[in-house]
């Protein structure tokens, strides 16, 4: 079953990506660690840890994808998801911290002492353990997914409405995390990390692996999203984007779809989170943002939705430029952002990778547009099931 | 309850409205399993909202709904129904623009409906057989490979029948099948119906007279949310009220 579901997800496509991806985490790490400094093909390790970024943003993008490009859910919270791994990752080293803290406290961190806390609160227990907090980095987003999923899903909250709740989520969570209270470090988060399994965060060999690491973890999303993409659950999934209404006729529930889509993504945007953190140094509120999710929206779009190599080429591309951009017109970023996203959705509806295909011509020719507007807008308006025309639809 | 026994379908004193507006106003029809009905009438006369109700889109503000005897389905969603053995063909042809025609078929195919039932599903040699059958007897096999958006507007309903086809249900629910079809497509599904109803139930919405001739079906004409005639073609249009409301003079 599991064997025949590998076959179909590694289409040529597919192989050629994770080949990248395992390509790139073997040769960015050699290329930092075993060419010296200044010889030819050096990769300094800032901007190791920089591209490590870009390649966790890549993640959260392509999840993003899962959910927008492919289920028609536009979720305009993912950061959350993104910021909570990240949380608990952070969690994690700050325990690892221990003694050489401002306050030399082996079990609180600094925040805790400086709060006048006691002892640990219940919710930090156990995050001294690697493995555990592992275990959050994935059950926090992915619970937290799945009970608001449940909830909207089976309210049958859609379109416009859903991108608002999801939107007021990740602000909810933002004016919570910025409490001293909520014990999370408040409005400074968490930073001053020291170890990562016991191996100084800084030291290039850890930012090197964590760089390895990222690109493994994408090309292994990459898999995944594959296999859910070209599974008969991958039809339903766009059918459901498509055409709501009849897919429910047909007797899916269209509301468990859904559901298993949105976890799946909210578990890869918490894994990306985890693999962000070591390598930026820091999390705080600031991630949960709700500007930063509708840039996360933008990489998807740019790179062109409902496929899964735009996603990640957006999230590199745009970042590269904003990398760009902030240092030589810092002012100008968002407004370049901001003219960037019209100008996608007006001349690229289809991001980079559409635009690829129509430059090389191998798109098939009777293609229709990626997100046709099925005839199947089944008595349109009078169901709010179909009223999905909230999400930009770059196709026509 | 006990006249809905032996009956495929059962409505009775089954009314709602919208805003006040009585879309259905005690309407009662029966359909015998592996009956063919014909439903015909005016626009506005609740045709679709009817099929609403037995499909669980809308809720009817009284009256029973019961299936194959037994199962209420005023109490079921959607997706319940349809799996209990409902299918439903929609007025405009409603089919999966951005899969293939043989997608659209096997998503529609009666195969278990859960998540992982789907996620880790691998077609069958019968199963495969079984598309193939349907892609034939709606006349689509050579074009299987193709994009339901470029298919022609006759050829996206003989699709949307095949879809049904797929589901294999035990009541059919066909809205204007022939709409858009020519003389000899709209034959051959007449035949094709009456050939689906020698073992299932089979209820039809039509307008084209001609068409509705050829199903040889028992008639209902609505009209304003119940029924205003029944019985052969030939009674109901010769009934005086259905001339003076529906067929005109």
């Amino acid at each position: 079953m599991l064997t025949q579901a590998l076959f179909r997800a590694l289409d040529r496509k597919a192989i050629w990506v994770i080949g990248i991806f395992l390509a790139v985490a073997i040769l960015v790490p050699m290329a930092n660690l075993l060419i010296p400094p200044g010889q030819f093909g050096h990769v300094p390790t800032y901007l190791v840890s920089l591209l490590g970024k870009y390649l966790s943003y890549a993640i959260l993008a392509l999840a993003l994808d899962l959910v927008w490009g492919y289920c028609g859910i536009l979720s305009l919270g993912h950061g959350a998801f993104f910021a909570l791994g990240g949380y608990a990752m952070g969690m994690y080293l700050m325990r690892q911290i221990g003694t050489r803290g401002v306050y030399g406290n082996p079990v609180l961190p600094d925040f805790m002492v400086f709060l006048n806390w006691k002892e640990l609160p219940w919710y930090w227990q156990g995050f001294d353990n690697f493995w555990f907090a592992m275990a959050m980095v994935v059950l926090v987003p992915g619970i937290l997914a799945f009970v608001f999923g449940f909830f909207a899903f089976r309210s049958r909250v859609t379109g416009v409405y859903l991108s608002i709740i999801t939107q007021a989520m990740t602000f909810a969570l933002l004016l919570a995390f910025f409490r001293n209270d909520m014990g999370f470090g408040g409005n400074n988060g968490l930073t001053d990390f020291k170890d990562i399994l016991g191996t100084p965060v800084q030291a290039q060999a850890i930012r090197a692996t964590l760089f390895a690491a990222t690109a493994i973890a994408l090309a292994l999303s990459v898999l995944v999203c594959s296999m859910i993409v070209n599974s008969k659950l991958g039809k339903v999934m766009v059918a459901v984007r498509d055409a709501e209404s009849r897919t429910r006729f047909l007797g899916y529930r269209v509301e468990y779809v859904k559901l298993f889509a949105f976890t799946v993504s909210a578990i890869m945007a918490g894994i990306a989170g985890a693999l962000y953190v070591p390598q930026v140094g820091i999390i705080n509120p600031g991630e949960f943002e709700p500007g930063n999710s509708i840039e996360v929206v933008i990489w998807a779009a740019v790179g062109g939705r409902g496929t899964l190599i735009g996603p990640i080429i957006g999230a590199i591309v745009v970042n590269l430029g904003k990398s760009w951009f902030t240092t030589v017109f810092p002012e100008f970023w968002l407004f370049a952002l901001g003219a960037l996203f019209v100008l996608v959705t007006l001349f690229l509806p289809k991001g980079i990778v559409g635009l690829w295909k129509q430059i090389f011509g191998r798109a098939r020719a009777a293609h229709p547009d990626t997100t046709p507007k099925a005839s199947a807008d089944i008595e349109r308006g009078e169901d709010p099931a179909t009223f999905g025309d909230a999400q930009p639809r770059p196709a026509e | 309850m006990s006249k809905a026994l032996d009956t495929m379908l059962y409505l009775d004193g089954v009314s709602v409205s919208f805003d006040g507006f009585k879309a259905i106003n005690n309407l009662s029809i029966i359909v015998q399993p592996a009956e063919m009905l014909a439903i015909i009438g005016p626009n506005g006369a609740g045709k679709t909202t009817m099929m609403d109700i037995i499909t669980g889109k809308t809720r009817p503000d009284a009256g029973e709904v019961m299936f194959d005897g037994r199962t209420d389905l005023t109490k079921l969603d959607e997706a319940a129904i349809a799996n209990l053995g409902i299918g439903r063909k929609f007025q405009k042809p409603t089919v999966f623009e951005s899969h293939t025609v043989w997608d659209n078929l096997a998503m529609a195919l009666r195969k278990p409906r859960g998540i992982f039932a789907t996620l880790f599903y691998s077609a069958s040699n019968e199963d495969e057989a079984r598309i193939t059958e349907i892609l034939e007897t709606v006349r689509l096999l050579h074009r299987k490979d193709e994009f339901a958006a470029n298919l022609s507007h006759g050829q996206k309903q003989w699709l949307e029948i095949g879809m049904l086809l797929a589901q294999d249900p035990k009541l059919l629910l066909v809205d204007e099948p022939v709409a858009g079809m020519t003389d000899s497509e709209t034959e051959e599904t007449a035949k094709l119906l009456r050939e689906i109803s020698v073992t299932r139930s089979v209820v039809v919405v039509e307008h084209d007279m001609s068409f509705v001739r050829e199903l040889g079906s028992r008639v209902v004409c609505l009209a304003e949310g119940s029924v205003l005639a029944e019985g052969s073609l030939d009674q109901v249009s010769k009934n005086p009220v259905v001339i003076e409301r529906y067929l005109g003079r």
